[in-house]
């Protein structure tokens, strides 16, 4: 179990490693300037020249991913900074944003938070949704019920994100207003209290929420008719144990198994940033972060908000993995 | 219609009753395709300290009827009539929390494939102890102690370790073995065994069969085991029922069955037996045909599209009518052909047995 630990947490080194090269070097074949977008209007010849020089843009690729990589690597940080301006990035260093000059990992923690509640707020609505519909659903295969949540998760699987939520916002925010508009974009927990906090993330929540209840609900549906027709179940049935130690001692604890597997890794995925929720409702999170940089070319800032978000997938799976284990032991871990 | 097998004349003490008695049984599954009558009118009876063999081949029926008697249809869309007389009790009228309280108590059940049967994500003690603790209100320890006991008896080496082990960890005889101990946890008068060594190889099958005897002459209860194996039959049985399309084709005492059948279906299951002192240029023989369809039972006898030996019926149609279960002789052994009684006793006597 521990050797498996470590096996795994190089592995995900290597695999982060991977992929910090691949974006590096996939933004360097792009055919956007950054000397030009650095230097701003004010552009001529010898300026691009200077901010070449000054930001190691002449040296070789390599050279500059070496730099790069120092930073990430270095706890120390790195020398940043055009001539007569030096100034030591602290670790972990992503660099300067081309934008606003910014150092990108302050933009990236601002920004977390944002995404943190709004996934794992969305995280605990579409889990308790989707198991309890799912299971409902399969204990009354057939009947109404068990229609009636088979049409709604077809429903929220179909329905777009990006309409749902505008739907949403239009509706409470703008028509009924039962919901001030969400213009504490970032509201901290503790700087504006519970309601206004509450207020500010419930339309997001439901809205990113949808389609993973919609997703788990057929899923923990699926799983637990399958559960429930095994031999293990009418051996439950056949001791004698009441039905509701059947369901879910016996039952649920197997069907929820691979819903284990596929919640890691989407919450693991969203804390990357949830980028249409995040835009229909302005929360200035990692999603919003990562469009901003995307469409201003911001090469440091786009590096960074990758890398993060990949953290987040790579170190989800491993959690995964071992929480397999501990729920079925008939994985072995080695 | 009433068909039965009775074992001895010993009943259970004041009731006068049999232990075990099910009359005109049966089980209907509604599906989109239509009806599946899985079990048409299945009548037997069982002693304490006896076994019971019921054979016939895959679909026949076997394993519905011992569900039934465990109650497991209930909830589900499955259509069971008759009755099921257990100590004086009736099954099939009973609600599910009174059926419940039987479950593992006074009923057990030993399933076919121990792999699938116990839960993979629980240690082999733990659903041991769960199966005690159902019935009996005491500690944790008393339960470990009982699973650890019951785990030695049924052969399980070094119990007090192995209770931690988790059903993947136990070789497929161990399974089967602890699958037996929890079944016997709450020392139930009836157990049902259904199919309970056809997946396991034939050295530890006899050991199997072995310990289900020893441990029914220890706490004397009633055995019905389910399976298509006639030498597990032949081991364990006293008496024999032969189901055929959810009905009993031919039953008796196990000598009976095995040196003076006369239903051709029970012929033909003797005689699809392997035996190796036959020599090497035999072929090995079969039924021909393919068991009936339970949506579209055969008109008349349920054997007759398979039975080659419909030319000596006189004055019945094989297709017509069905044939009744008509006790022959002494010892209950009883018979559903329409073959005259004298006429098949001359064919198993001419062309039966000395192929056997």
């Amino acid at each position: 179990m521990g050797r498996y630990l470590i096996r795994r947490l190089l592995q995900t080194l290597v695999i982060l490693w991977v992929i910090s090269a691949i974006t590096f070097f996939l933004f360097w074949i792009t055919p956007a300037n950054p000397a030009l977008l650095i230097c701003g209007k004010n552009c001529n010849t010898e300026t691009i020249a200077t901010v070449n020089a000054n930001y190691g843009f002449d040296k070789p690729l390599i050279v500059q991913y070496g730099t790069y990589m120092k930073g990430l690597v270095n706890p120390g940080g790195r020398e940043i900074g055009s001539e007569g301006s030096e100034r030591t990035c602290a670790w972990p260093c992503f660099g300067e944003s081309y934008q606003n000059g910014l150092p990108v990992w302050d933009s990236i923690s601002d920004a977390f938070p944002a995404t943190l509640w709004l996934a794992t707020g969305a995280a605990v609505i579409w889990l308790f949704f989707g198991v309890m519909l799912g299971l409902l659903a399969a204990l009354r295969k057939g009947k109404a019920l068990d229609k009636f949540s088979v049409g709604l998760a077809l429903f929220g699987v179909s329905f777009p994100t990006i309409v749902f939520g505008y739907l949403l916002l239009f509706l409470f925010i703008v028509k009924l207003q039962w919901i001030p508009f969400p213009d504490t974009a970032n509201a901290a927990l503790f700087e504006v209290g519970p309601v206004k906090w509450l207020q500010f993330y419930i339309l997001p929540w439901i809205t990113l929420a949808l389609v993973f209840a919609a997703l788990y609900t057929r899923l923990t549906r699926a799983n637990m008719i399958d559960t429930m027709n095994e031999d293990y179940i009418r051996t439950a049935r056949a001791k004698g144990l009441g039905e509701g130690t059947v369901i879910f001692k016996h039952g649920l604890r197997s069907a929820l198994t691979p819903v284990v597997t596929i919640f890691g890794m989407d919450l693991g995925g969203l804390l990357g940033g949830a980028v249409i929720t995040e835009q229909i409702f302005s929360i200035t999170g990692l999603g919003k972060f990562a469009i901003d940089s995307v469409l201003g070319n911001d090469l440091p800032a786009i590096m960074g908000v990758v890398l993060f978000a990949a953290i987040f997938v790579v170190v989800a799976n491993v959690i995964v993995d071992v929480l397999y284990a501990v729920i079925d032991p008939r994985v072995r871990l080695s | 219609m009433t068909e039965s097998v009775t074992t001895t004349a010993s009943s259970t003490a004041g009731t006068g009753k049999p232990f075990l008695e099910l009359k005109d049984l049966q089980v209907h599954f509604p599906t989109d395709d239509g009806l599946v009558k899985a079990v048409n009118g299945l009548s037997f009876t069982l002693e304490r300290g006896k076994t019971l063999g019921i054979v016939g081949e895959s679909g026949s029926g076997k394993s519905v009827s011992s569900l039934a008697i465990m109650g497991l249809h209930k909830g589900s869309r499955a259509k069971v009539s008759g009755e099921i007389w257990l100590d004086g009790a009736e099954l099939v009228g009973m609600s599910v929390p009174e059926i419940r309280r039987l479950r593992g108590q006074q009923v057990a059940m030993i399933f076919q494939d121990p792999l699938s049967a116990m839960h993979p994500f629980y240690r082999v003690g733990d659903q041991l102890v769960e199966a005690y603790r159902v019935h009996n209100e005491v500690p944790k320890a008393v339960a470990k102690k009982r699973a650890i006991d019951l785990l030695e008896r049924v052969g399980i080496p070094s119990p007090d370790k192995r209770f931690y082990d988790y059903p993947h960890q136990f070789s497929g005889g161990m399974r089967q073995r602890a699958m037996i101990a929890m079944a016997l946890m709450c020392d139930p008068q009836l157990l049902i065994a259904d199919e309970p060594t056809t997946a396991l190889d034939v050295t530890v099958q006899a050991q199997i069969l072995d310990l289900m005897m020893d441990l029914q002459k220890e706490f004397n209860s009633a055995i019905v085991i389910i399976t298509h194996d006639l030498g597990v039959v032949a081991q364990m049985a006293q008496d024999v029922v032969v189901m055929y399309g959810g009905r009993v084709v031919e039953s008796g005492p196990v000598r009976e069955i095995f040196y003076r059948p006369e239903m051709p279906y029970t012929w033909g299951l003797l005689g699809s037996i392997p035996r190796v002192n036959r020599g090497g240029d035999h072929r090995l023989k079969s039924i021909r045909g393919t068991p009936p369809s339970l949506i579209n039972l055969p008109k008349g006898c349920p054997f007759q599209p398979r039975c080659d030996y419909q030319q000596y019926v006189e004055g019945h149609s094989c297709t017509g009518e069905v044939p009744e279960l008509l006790q022959i002789g002494v010892e209950d052994h009883r018979v559903r052909c329409h073959i005259e009684t004298e006429k098949r006793k001359q064919l198993f006597v001419e062309q039966i047995k000395p192929n056997l």
